[in-house]
């Protein structure tokens, strides 16, 4: 068993620690405080090709293997969370699945700007009756024959208003149930969609959250992602690789608290000594540092299995409860190790806390991975 | 077997770098048991040569060739090879700044001369030839021997000192075969900067805190910094009262910096401060209360008033450079 | 037009300097190796000179003298954006030895620039540049910190104490670069770090280059000791100890 990484991963895990200290850091904490959408910060990753690192090289991506796309997401959510999590759902959530299950048209119009970074995707699954219960979907997708007629609501969208393509799940024949829900790819400029106001978020406040409207919204009928009933499975197998996403974003947010603690606590003195040197926070360092060590591998495993094209949606949903429970311990207890000054936004970790909670609620809460894990323990 | 060393001049006035290398040169000189030749390019006074008397240059050559006042780094390396050549030099020295820079490797290829840079002291041994510079940017320091029978040094500045020794001149002139294919590169345009010195680039800071006790009070510290050609700077409780601009605060959540020089004046030395000054060569601290932190971390500490210390400081400056 | 950029390949700098074999010779264990930062703003340079319409350079090398130790970091110049990396393959012994191994090569394959940065973050040699130009020939600018070609008409800066000065000059030239040059050093994009492996690695055999000098032992700084205290009337005192014993005035 190799525990090395390739220099390619490596370079990616460089470029990505060194684009989050110069590009996320400075203005990181006013961005959050004031819900100031990252334009600049976007763009800029974008650029670098970080927004579609997964996408084949023939489709303007950046031909990288999950095991990079974790590094990089831990390296920027160690820094900035709301940028992070912009790059997760376009990778993860929007790119995979079109460029998976998407014909070659679509793959060329909208895969393609997506990979290159200079459109953003945005997923619209959750609607405010359906959360973890994702099978009950009111938005319609009527067939009006030559194209969907779309109606209802969606909640809780990353990129709701800064998105240019939606994948959009509806309910196209209800009387099918969840085999009668359709992935739709809608253009978030097309007649009857409205945004609503973004979300007053705990954490993660500089990513735009909003809920999507539509209101008789027409789309093409050569937007239908994969076949005719197709759509609750494809939600599901996107959730899949999106568990990979935020569980690195999770550690990010973990790792990055914990340095912060590291450091902090090898200049403060108390009682005659730096506190590391006192057993509490010593011991404290040490557990958050095996947890950590613990979330990585966690991800690691989940993308590698992804990269040797096995099933890993179990490993995938473990990835995620524990990288998620470990960053909300770990964010806490480096708070308490900064004591008065963790809790002034100056010192970064309260951020970190705050984002921590959401890792724990989002793409399938930590309910719902223990549901997916315990039936994958029976057979 | 001599030794040359090369004085530059600016508009033809010698600085202290010049007469810390005539220094130098004349004890490395001593101790090879042979003369020292100090070479000038460019037109200067007889006046301005006889000032290198005062350091032990009892010998200087002159090329006093308007052509040569602007540096062309390759022209000049040729100019100092041939005197070499000439004199029957071993060792060629020059000042670690930017022309010393440029030239001093040159003079290394013509001669076919190992070369060290920026070395520190005089030799640690002769036989064989070993010198001592710094190395991984300050952290470690490097014995480096030079086996070529010709050497080329350049100096660290600061390294040695001006040491006086006032002996008499003898100038001589030399003309050079320089030709003119030399002469490349073009001075298209020259411009002084009068800038204030840029914090994160500048060898000497002059920082001050809370125990200036108001805004106003910051004459003593600028003028401090004037004489100095140094940077300000400031604590963070100084900046976030707005008494200073945001770019002055140095810290752990400001700008981190390692000057040669940092003068921290009314700053206690909590620790988030001292993570943004830790790796400066030197720090003095300037402080009413002898118990304050930033006492443990400076090199020299003065207990006393920064009303009164500062400008005491700042007239002790201007003294020791007239 | 053709720019080569001289690479050193140096010690991170956050590394513990840590010495072996008795203070013979570096502790490498652990280290992580990156192109040197004068280097890599050097590179970063000469690539925004490429992309920018208005002259005609089109092709950026990279070289390096050293172990295949190396080859990492001189992917990363090719995943940044060179089109060609080149190793002597040799101990780089000394400043001497590096020019003149780089010289060599230049004599087969000319360039009409070479930059190189003024000093490596390990030796802080600040040497290999000006080397290079004598053993070529060539005009060299030291201590540049702008360089333009619009429309191939060279333009440098340099800095000189107090101000800086506007220079002309003809290729084939060195200039050796310092911060300034350019903002900050790229950050490779994620198809250049795919692209990478692709990229010609030229892996030549060294020269018979004389060494002139040779490392003997490494010496860490003293201690930091007790803070010298002196009388606040004393200012005098202070001034001289700052010249004198602490060398920083």
């Amino acid at each position: 068993m190799n525990f090395e990484f390739t220099e390619e991963q490596l370079m990616i895990r460089d470029a990505a620690r060194d684009f989050a200290q110069r590009e996320l850091l400075p203005g990181v904490i006013e961005r959050d405080e004031k819900a100031i959408y990252p334009t600049e910060q976007v763009q800029k990753l974008g650029e670098l090709g970080f927004l579609g690192m997964l996408v084949g090289l023939d489709y303007d991506g950046g031909g990288m293997d999950t095991i990079s796309y974790v590094l990089a997401m831990e390296e920027i959510s160690k820094i900035d969370s709301s940028v992070s999590v912009i790059m997760s759902v376009n990778n993860s959530l929007v790119c995979w699945g079109v460029e998976k299950y998407g014909n070659e048209e679509q793959k060329q119009k909208y895969l393609k700007p997506m990979a290159r970074g200079e459109k953003i995707g945005a997923f619209l699954l959750s609607e405010p009756e359906a959360g973890s219960d994702a099978t009950s979907q009111r938005t319609t997708a009527v067939d009006m024959g030559d194209h969907y007629l779309v109606n209802g609501t969606k909640n809780w969208i990353t990129s709701g208003k800064s998105a240019s393509t939606y994948v959009v799940i509806a309910q196209t024949h209800p009387e099918l149930k969840h085999r009668g829900i359709n992935a739709l790819i809608v253009e978030a400029d097309s007649e009857g969609i409205s945004v609503g106001p973004h979300e007053n978020k705990m954490g993660m406040r500089a990513s735009d959250t909003h809920s999507v409207m539509f209101n008789n919204v027409k789309v093409p009928k050569e937007n239908l992602l994969g076949e005719e009933g197709f759509g609750f499975k494809f939600a599901m197998k996107s959730l899949e690789g999106g568990r990979i996403g935020i569980a690195s974003q999770a550690l990010g947010i973990a790792s990055g608290a914990y340095e912060l603690a590291l450091k902090y606590a090898q200049e403060r003195k108390a009682f005659g000594k730096e506190i590391i040197n006192h057993q509490a926070i010593a011991f404290k360092l040490a557990d958050m540092a095996t947890e950590i060590e613990a979330a990585r591998f966690f991800c690691l495993k989940a993308a590698w299995l992804k990269d040797q094209g096995k099933p890993y949606g179990h490993a995938s949903a473990m990835a995620k409860l524990y990288a998620a429970d470990t960053a909300m311990k770990v964010t806490t207890e480096a708070v308490q190790i900064h004591g008065g000054y963790g809790y002034v936004k100056e010192y970064h970790v309260e951020r970190l806390m705050r984002d921590a909670k959401l890792t724990q609620i989002y793409e399938g809460t930590s309910e719902i991975q223990k549901i997916v894990i315990s039936r994958g323990l029976v057979d | 077997m001599s030794v040359i060393a090369f004085a530059k001049n600016w508009n033809g006035k010698f600085k202290n770098s010049s007469y810390e290398l005539v220094s130098y040169t004349k004890e490395l000189a001593n101790k090879l048991n042979t003369n020292l030749v100090v070479l000038s390019i460019g037109e200067v006074s007889n006046d301005e040569l006889n000032t290198l008397g005062n350091y032990g240059a009892d010998k200087v050559v002159t090329v006093n060739d308007p052509k040569l006042n602007t540096l062309t780094s390759r022209v000049y390396a040729k100019v100092i090879s041939q005197l070499a050549d000439k004199e029957g030099a071993t060792v060629v020295v020059l000042s670690d700044n930017n022309s010393g820079k440029a030239i001093a490797p040159r003079v290394s290829v013509q001669l076919k001369a190992g070369m060290v840079a920026a070395v520190q002291e005089i030799p640690v041994s002769f036989n064989p030839f070993i010198v001592k510079k710094r190395v991984f940017s300050g952290k470690a320091f490097g014995h480096v021997q030079i086996d070529s029978e010709k050497k080329v040094l350049t100096i660290a500045k600061n390294c040695f000192g001006l040491v006086e020794n006032p002996v008499d001149v003898a100038i001589e002139d030399f003309t050079p075969e320089v030709d003119a294919s030399l002469f490349k590169v073009q001075v298209v345009e020259e411009e002084e900067q009068k800038n204030k010195v840029i914090l994160s680039d500048a060898d000497v800071v002059v920082s001050a805190g809370r125990g200036m006790r108001s805004p106003e009070n910051w004459a003593p510290v600028e003028e401090l910094a004037e004489v100095l050609g140094a940077a300000t700077a400031c604590s963070r409780p100084v900046s976030d009262e707005g008494w200073r601009g945001h770019e002055e605060h140095v810290g752990q959540t400001g700008k981190v910096i390692a000057p040669n020089l940092y003068i921290a004046a009314g700053i206690s030395g909590a620790i988030q401060h001292v993570a943004g000054i830790s790796r400066s060569k030197c720090i003095v601290a300037i402080n009413t209360d002898p118990e304050a932190p930033i006492f443990s971390v400076a090199d020299y500490g003065i207990v006393g008033d920064v009303m009164e210390v500062l400008p005491k400081l700042t007239e002790a400056i201007r003294n020791s450079k007239s | 037009m053709k720019i080569l950029v001289c690479i050193s390949n140096v010690p991170d700098t956050t590394t513990k300097v840590k010495f072996k074999d008795d203070h013979t010779s570096f502790d490498d264990s652990g280290v992580q190796w990156i192109i040197n930062p004068w280097d890599e703003l050097a590179l970063t340079r000469a690539l925004e000179l490429k992309e920018d319409a208005g002259n005609s350079v089109n092709e950026i090398c990279v070289i390096h003298v050293g172990a295949a130790s190396a080859d990492a970091t001189l992917r990363k110049a090719l995943a940044i954006g060179a089109d060609k990396a080149i190793r002597i393959d040799a101990c780089a012994a000394d400043a001497y030895y590096v020019a003149g191994q780089i010289a060599e090569y230049l004599k087969e394959n000319p360039f009409d620039i070479v930059f190189s940065g003024i000093e490596s973050s390990d030796y802080n040699g600040s040497s290999v540049g000006a080397m290079i130009a004598e053993f070529m020939d060539y005009p060299g600018i030291s201590s540049v910190t702008s360089v333009n070609l619009d429309d191939d008409d060279i333009q440098l800066t340099r800095a000189i104490p107090g101000g800086k000065q506007v220079l002309k000059t003809e290729t084939p030239f060195v200039a050796v670069v310092q911060k300034g040059i350019t903002n900050e050093p790229r950050i490779p994009a994620m198809r250049g770090i795919m692209m990478a492996r692709k990229k010609p690695l030229e892996v030549k055999p060294a020269a018979e280059i004389e060494i002139l000098t040779k490392s003997v032992k490494f010496e860490l700084p003293a201690e930091k000791g007790a803070c010298k205290m002196i009388e606040a009337e004393s200012a005098e005192q202070l001034v001289e100890l700052l010249k004198n014993e602490a060398k920083v005035l």
